[in-house]
């Protein structure tokens, strides 16, 4: 194969290839486009057109197998007017505290303690541990901590080996706990992420910027405000991105751990467009919370990546 | 029905696809099995053509029959394949077609199974799919009848003469024109009937003095009252949302217990101007609210689950648990010769006994391919010895059928017997009630379960309780 053969092939071939140059000339954006559209194809099959299709089923009153009837907005009326539907969207705008806002505190912290202390085996042992929650199934992971959070669970016996009999309760079952509850699962399994991401982010920035920062001074948390929240402003911006859907659409952690109960406490729009679709049979209805779930999204995450991306890095 | 095995199927499942950060894709995903919304109207007009081709064929080939002398349908003596959909974790089903094809070998089974809230689900798509099943396991069936899905089973009725049957056993399976249930044409049969009351644990209801069951409400909050001064239990409850709010098994016989179980069942069959805010509901809620207050129930029970309820009893936690007799197998297991059974006691003594009591619903495709065999499995389920000694034996329940035919006794010493014998009760006194949570496809879900956690949680008072019931209900019918 790699004698002088080949020669003897380019040669007999050039004809046809300068023919095909030719016509590569003549229209390259069309060969490109033929390599993009059996993914294009794809994408418009199982996201446009479902897409498209949910906003239609919006405006309908449709059980999913009867005849449908055009409703008009009331369906969205009724997502901003029912008590029950509304509140799945506060709840979210709740979890994002959890699931966003403090991962992402708590990962920088984190991060930027790993990456000035140590960096060699303890660190990455450090960031393996940390990464873990990762890679165990949401679904798993929210039957377990159904378990470490049930009245007779591992977090109740902590807390009345150390005297505190007092706060032990079943804290999913708990109206006053239930969400914050729910919250500390998903930063459990969102803390990893977020400090591996940062920490990745943070081995970017130029040592010399450090070197100049402690030459005049500057402390650990100087050193994080000057040097590294800017060095990483677009790792901090994924990590906002990712997390905020993960607490908008949540659904499978809550869905596993308390069901949306107890009432309403843990109700988040994901599971109620579930219940709406599933078991209710209000497909429209479902549809229209859908759509509201998905601007609500555009609505956070797009001041999120002008702000990490505005002045270009 | 939720009455007969919800709770166990209200169990995790991994639902991944709803993962999906944008939930809309998933539901018009999901839904675009069907057809989109527009072409609906003309797809269901079709459909019911169809459905009355269907008919008018199934009419001609019951002439055909009757005129051929009585063959009454059957699985004939041709291979026949049944497409059936079972529930996961419910072997009764899977005895059964086990032992049908061993007495006719030309039937075989394709089986598929799922969780029950799953096969909830699904039922619309799979009924109206490409492959209707010739047998599947049911939830609430209003809105399938409704959207002509299922088969109308009256002719098979007459043909195997299951109208003579206690007309009680059919009644929550027919659905009339107006969509109510509890009358009209039939539309499923009961695999078995199954009874719900109070389970107790025979030591721990020594130790509290318990010589015999109790005879009155009053006598029953004695013993209540007797078990917390003790430092036990008293009841044993499960009221997370996966398993369903179970608080409302002994809401439900304190209703019976107060009121008349008429105007219960017209609530659960849909009957126009039906209501549960009624004075009577309203003072069983708020005795129901007095043991709630009274710390009869454990603190956690809005965590706590179905399996986990049972576990925790089978275990000595609790002295007593309202269930139903699908359990008796498993209590007998770990609580053998430990557990005893009583139906929910009336207000006064000798007064009249109820109990919720429901069909394990089983169901045939409109357009299924095999609706004969089916009917006649039915039929075999009810009738046949064998058939009949395996739904005691496995399913503890009553097997149903003919009045005149036994019921077979179970294992000495089963619990099965004391539920058996209490069924023959309830039914002398014709007290038999469906399910409050099965009224609507999700009161269950949206009315009963988190209201009775709110309950649990000091939030929600009686009325408040029985009014956002009411109000969930009427807005579910669109009343």
């Amino acid at each position: 194969m790699m004698g002088s053969e080949p020669h003897a092939q380019v040669a007999r071939w050039r004809p046809m290839r300068r023919a095909l140059r030719a016509r590569r000339a003549r229209s390259p954006i069309l060969v490109g486009w033929l390599f993009v559209v059996p993914a294009l194809v794809m994408y418009a099959i199982f996201v446009l057109q479902p897409l498209a299709l949910t906003v239609q089923y919006s405006f309908y009153d449709w059980d999913g197998v009867g005849p449908a009837t055009w409703v008009g907005l009331s369906n969205y009326s009724r997502v901003f007017t029912d008590p029950d539907l509304l509140g799945t969207i506060f709840n979210s705008f709740k979890l994002l505290l959890f699931f966003s806002v403090i991962p992402v505190t708590l990962g920088l912290i984190t991060a930027s303690v790993i990456h000035r202390v140590t960096t060699g085996r303890f660190g990455s042992t450090a960031r393996a541990i940390i990464f873990l929650p990762q890679i165990i199934p949401l679904v798993a992971a929210g039957i377990i901590w159904g378990w470490l959070l049930s009245l007779p669970g591992l977090i109740n016996q902590l807390f009345k080996a150390v005297g505190l009999e007092s706060v032990t309760r079943a804290w999913l079952g708990d109206f006053d706990t239930a969400l914050p509850s729910v919250g500390m699962i998903g930063i459990w399994v969102l803390l990893g992420f977020c400090t591996v991401l940062l920490q990745t982010g943070m081995a970017k920035i130029n040592t010399d910027l450090y070197e100049a920062a402690r030459l005049d001074g500057a402390g650990w948390f100087a050193e994080l405000r000057a040097v590294t929240i800017p060095g990483i402003r677009y790792e901090i911006g994924v990590c906002l991105t990712v997390t905020a859907i993960a607490a908008l659409a949540a659904f499978d952690i809550v869905y596993v751990s308390t069901g949306g109960g107890p009432g309403h406490a843990t109700a988040v729009p994901g599971i109620q467009i579930y219940i709406e679709a599933f078991l209710q049979r209000r497909v429209g209805l479902a549809s229209a919370l859908a759509i509201v779930l998905v601007l609500l999204v555009l609505i956070v995450i797009l001041p999120i990546q002008r702000l990490s991306r505005g002045s270009d890095r | 029905m939720f009455i007969n095995s919800e709770p166990r199927a209200g169990r995790l499942r991994p639902h991944w696809l709803v993962l999906a950060l944008a939930a809309a894709m998933l539901i018009a995903g999901c839904a675009s099995a069907g057809e989109e919304a527009t072409t609906t109207t003309t797809e269901a007009a079709t459909t019911t053509t169809e459905a009355a081709t269907t008919t008018t064929g199934a009419a001609a080939s019951s002439t055909t029959t009757t005129t051929e002398a009585v063959a009454l349908p059957s699985c004939g003596t041709d291979d026949v394949v049944l497409n059936a959909y079972f529930e996961t974790g419910f072997i009764l089903p899977f005895d059964l077609s086990d032992e049908f094809t061993k007495q006719y070998p030309n039937v075989t089974w394709d089986v598929k199974q799922d969780q029950f809230t799953n096969l909830m689900n699904a039922t619309p798509r799979l009924l109206s799919g490409d492959n209707p099943p010739d047998l599947i396991r049911l939830p609430t069936m209003v809105s399938l009848v409704q959207d002509n899905l299922l088969k109308n089973l009256d002719e098979y009725a007459a043909a195997f003469g299951w109208d003579q049957w206690p007309p009680a056993q059919l009644s929550q399976n027919r659905v009339a024109a107006d969509g109510t249930r509890g009358a009209g044409s039939l539309y499923a049969m009961g695999l078995n009937y199954s009874l719900t009351g109070v389970f107790y644990n025979k030591e721990l209801a020594a130790q509290i003095g318990m010589t015999e069951p109790p005879k009155t409400v009053a006598e029953f909050d004695a013993l209540l009252a007797e078990a917390k001064a003790q430092g036990l239990l008293p009841m044993m409850v499960w009221n997370a949302t996966a398993s369903g709010g179970g608080l409302a098994f002994p809401l439900q016989q304190l209703m019976a217990a107060y009121g008349p179980t008429g105007p219960i069942n017209d609530w659960i069959f849909q009957q126009p101007d039906a209501t549960i805010d009624t004075a009577t509901n309203l003072q069983a809620t708020e005795h129901l609210q007095g043991w709630v207050d009274s710390g009869y129930f454990p603190e956690d029970a809005n965590a706590i689950q179905y399996t986990d309820a049972n576990a925790r009893f089978r275990g000595g936690e609790g002295v007593f648990i309202f269930n139903g007799d699908w359990e008796n197998a498993t209590y007998d297991g770990e609580m053998s010769g430990n557990v005893g059974f009583f139906v929910f006691p009336p207000l006064e003594e000798g007064g009249s006994l109820a109990a919720m009591s429901a069909p394990l619903t089983f169901g045939i495709a409109a357009d299924a391919p095999n609706a004969d065999c089916a009917a006649f499995f039915f039929n075999w389920v009810a009738t046949n010895e064998t058939a009949r000694e395996i739904n005691v034996a496995i399913g503890g329940s009553n097997p149903g059928g003919p009045a005149d035919l036994a019921i077979p006794t179970a294992a000495e010493g089963s619990v099965t017997n004391e539920t058996l014998a209490a069924g023959g009760e309830v039914a002398q006194d014709n007290g038999q009630m469906d399910f409050i949570a099965n009224a609507t496809g999700s009161i269950f879900a949206a009315g009963w379960t988190p209201g009775l956690q709110e309950m649990v949680g000091g939030r929600q008072d009686a009325a408040g309780l029985l009014q956002a019931v009411q109000a969930e209900y009427e807005d579910e019918l669109g009343r």
